[in-house]
């Protein structure tokens, strides 16, 4: 199964759970209060989804961790090459 | 401790790495790469060879690799040019051709990747026998240099968005900084299709589809040509085309 189809199925699972719920499709006189947290929950779960997203991208860019030393050892291990090499006879 | 390690154990195993090194126009950088690759797995004990491929470089990449090669020997540096700028893929097939190592390293030649991280993914792989090892910018002490806030941002929600679609089972599915067994490498290489970034990220994907172990070492990444390429639109927009193939087709 491809992704694509695991989210299709996923999603249709629970759709379908979704309403059988709120409209009482079999005709099981759910309490009134099953059906009413029942019909909001598709928006819900979509916002709460966009505010996870939101503030996990936004904590993994804060926390990017940024490779100062890594750039100067760089910098420095360059000058050595380039000497090291002319002295073996590299010509640039 | 880790040249003590390696030299016991090399006594009585036959570990050979090959290091692909695709190159277009990297007269300037190859020099250093392989001075870095010679340095660290010299350091290291462990065997290696250097694989050049060169796509017909109009600034004279060749001739230096041929300097090189005359420096460090026929046997540690390997040339495996081609006439032109052919895809990433077909480098690695070409350059796999020849390659005496039972492991392959890919990076990229152009000091974004630094070679010091090789012994640590040589280590990785041993601790879990692992099919691959991947370095990672998003996880553990990795990192990047030379990214402002717009970049990083890009990065971290691609790779978000990657996460969430395709449930990779790994950290960083873009990074080109790679140790594969090379079975592993010949048989993933022949069933990607794709190109580019999303070329990489398919090697993952295909790799956790065959069940092969997947592990993860944090490396730095430094970016010294970010500042001349931007990334544009045309770019996102071919990622994005290229996730969702994925997404649909594996």
């Amino acid at each position: 199964m491809t992704k694509l189809m695991q989210w299709l199925y996923g999603v249709s699972l629970l759709a379908v759970v979704w309403a059988l719920v709120t409209f009482d499709l079999l005709d099981l006189s759910l309490p009134q209060a099953y059906r009413e947290v029942a019909w909001p929950m598709p928006l819900y779960l979509l916002v709460s989804f966009g505010c996870y997203s939101l503030a996990t991208v936004g904590y993994r860019v804060a926390t990017f961790n940024d490779c100062e030393d890594a750039a100067k050892e760089l910098q420095q291990q360059i000058k050595e090459a380039k000497e090291d090499l002319r002295k073996k006879g590299l010509k640039m | 401790m880790a040249s003590r390690k390696a030299s016991q154990l090399n006594q009585n195993e036959e570990e050979k790495y090959s290091v692909l090194l695709p190159t277009y126009n990297e007269r300037e950088n190859l020099p250093l790469i392989v001075w870095l690759l010679v340095k660290y797995f010299g350091e290291s004990g462990y065997k290696y060879e250097i694989i050049v491929i060169d796509d017909g470089s109009p600034d004279g990449t060749l001739e230096v690799a041929e300097q090189l090669q005359k420096i460090y020997g026929e046997d540690k540096i390997l040339l495996r040019p081609r006439a032109k700028k052919l895809g990433l893929g077909t480098a690695y097939i070409h350059g796999m051709k020849h390659a005496t190592g039972n492991f392959i390293i890919i990076m990229d030649a152009d000091l974004s990747h630094h070679p010091k991280f090789i012994p640590e993914f040589i280590e990785k792989q041993k601790e879990g026998d692992y099919d691959l090892v991947s370095g990672t910018r998003y996880q553990g002490n990795g990192g990047v240099y030379g990214w402002d806030l717009r970049r990083k941002l890009i990065s971290r929600g691609a790779n978000f968005l990657t996460q969430v679609l395709l449930r990779p089972g790994a950290s960083d599915l873009t990074g080109s900084f790679r140790l594969y067994k090379k079975k592993v490498l010949e048989s993933l290489v022949e069933r990607c299709v794709s190109k580019g970034y999303v070329f990489q990220m398919e090697m993952i994907v295909r790799a956790r589809q065959l069940n092969y172990s997947i592990g993860e070492v944090p490396i730095s990444f430094v970016d010294r040509v970010y500042g001349e390429s931007k990334l544009g639109g045309n770019e996102i927009l071919s990622f994005v085309k290229g996730l969702l193939t994925l997404f649909a087709t594996t």
